[in-house]
């Protein structure tokens, strides 16, 4: 099973890529810049998954104290905060060139700078607590406190600009996408969350085995 | 005893430490006017200038108290064990987090008067007119920052690095509290009615309520930890 999905996720990977390079029409607006967005959008998509999922299991582990579901939390946050990272980054490298600057305070560059500091707290949280089932407590509260408070985080953010200065974002109309862009989007897509799954996976056998030899010490 | 019972005790038993050693609040008043201070050295001291960031300025210093007050508010239960007390205390622990939560937003609320006081004197800012809508907007600031103040200062306080990640913790999620209660308390002191501020409040109202209601339910596994 694990050998299928990261052969599926490589196979996907290797094709989306391929794809968003190759095969996608250039941007008659953006140039080849525009590519990024095969990275970029897939990469936010599935960190918001990513919070999602750990959102459900840090409530599934408060309810039954189950280790698996801790275990399933802590990976989908250290997965999602590895794309989050990568959204930030490859949006700053789209922004440079298309709105010529590194970085804007608009509402969603923001939100999503903002949920990557939360969840990069939540593991350094993880890491200074020894007790694991103490750690895994705490994790889940601060999963769930962020997950409640993106959106609000959202809303804030995005009232702050435009009560303060209204639109200042050159970004052009989105002009509605020529089909083999949508198809090389979605491909993209679905590469990043078999790689969130595959990642997911290892992760958590990973955890199981560190709990594991944890017990030996101990016994 | 009820849950309004234990939560007043905790409150009561909170203030009466405080007014019996009066260490925290002298502390944090002391602290917030020496913000004042520095802001004026940093920024110069032309009134129109400071009463123009005068709304960030004083979300800043609340918000820097704020880390020093909470950070205190549990501290003082390590000492004699009095956290094991708190957790065999019978009943629900959503009350003994309401408890903590009221004497936190108590004495924070005490601290923000004070300074309001001392930015009318130092700044020569007369602010009169405008002090009860401030403490208003205050208070609802103060509730949301402490609400999950309260949680994560129970939560970092075993962390011997826990001066440096109760803050990190604490600071992000409470960004809306702190783009909301600046553009009310901004509001406020222009005299501009609520309406034209409505979405504010109401966000920062659903924000308070939403994770005052997150830290009853949340405050259990926290503290049995």
């Amino acid at each position: 099973m694990g050998r299928l999905l990261g052969g599926v996720t490589l196979l996907a990977l290797v094709v989306g890529l391929g794809a968003a390079v190759g095969w996608a029409p250039r941007d008659a607006v953006q140039g080849n810049v525009q590519r990024i967005m095969y990275l970029h959008v897939p990469a936010i998509l599935t960190a918001y998954a990513a919070i999602g999922v750990a959102f459900v299991a840090s409530l599934a582990y408060l309810r039954g104290r189950d280790p698996r579901w801790d275990r399933l939390a802590h990976a989908s946050v250290e997965v999602g905060v590895l794309f989050t990272a990568i959204t930030l980054v490859s949006g700053s490298l789209w922004g440079r060139p298309t709105w010529g600057t590194w970085w804007t305070w608009d509402a969603r560059i923001t939100t999503t700078a903002l949920l990557f500091i939360i969840y990069l707290g939540y593991l350094l949280l993880r890491s200074v607590v020894e007790d694991p089932e103490r750690a895994a407590t705490y994790a889940a509260v601060v999963a769930i406190v962020g997950a409640l408070d993106v959106p609000i985080i959202h809303f804030s953010v995005e009232w702050w600009r435009t009560l303060h200065q209204p639109a200042t974002l050159l970004r052009p109309q989105a002009p509605t996408m020529a089909a083999p862009m949508v198809a090389t989007l979605l491909l993209n897509l679905a590469a990043t969350l078999c790689l969130y799954a595959f990642l997911v996976r290892r992760r958590m056998r990973l955890a199981a085995l560190e709990a594991e030899a944890r017990a030996r010490r101990w016994r | 005893m009820g849950f309004a019972r234990t939560a007043w005790a905790v409150v009561w038993k909170d203030l009466l430490v405080e007014w019996r050693s009066k260490e925290g609040m002298n502390a944090l008043v002391f602290f917030a006017v020496l913000l004042l201070f520095l802001f004026a050295f940093a920024l110069g001291t032309d009134p129109a200038r400071l009463r123009a960031v005068l709304p960030g300025l004083l979300w800043i210093a609340f918000l820097l108290t704020g880390l020093l007050g909470l950070g205190r508010a549990f501290l003082v239960e390590r000492e004699n064990d009095c956290l094991e007390g708190l957790v065999l205390a019978p009943g629900d622990k959503g009350a003994v987090y309401l408890g903590k939560l009221g004497a936190t937003v108590s004495l924070m609320l005490a601290m923000e008067a004070a300074l309001f006081l001392a930015v009318g004197v130092f700044y020569n800012l007369d602010l009169w007119t405008a002090l009860p809508r401030l403490l208003l907007v205050a208070f609802l600031g103060t509730v949301g920052f402490a609400a999950l103040g309260t949680l994560f200062g129970a939560m970092t306080l075993q962390l011997r690095t826990r001066e440096v990640l109760f803050p990190l913790l604490l600071l992000p999620p409470v960004v809306p509290v702190l783009l909301a209660a600046v553009r009310l308390t901004e509001a406020a002191l222009d005299g501009a009615p609520w309406g034209a501020v409505g979405p504010w409040v109401s966000l920062l109202v659903g924000f308070d309520v939403i994770f005052v209601v997150a830290g009853l339910l949340a405050f259990e596994f926290v503290l049995e930890a």
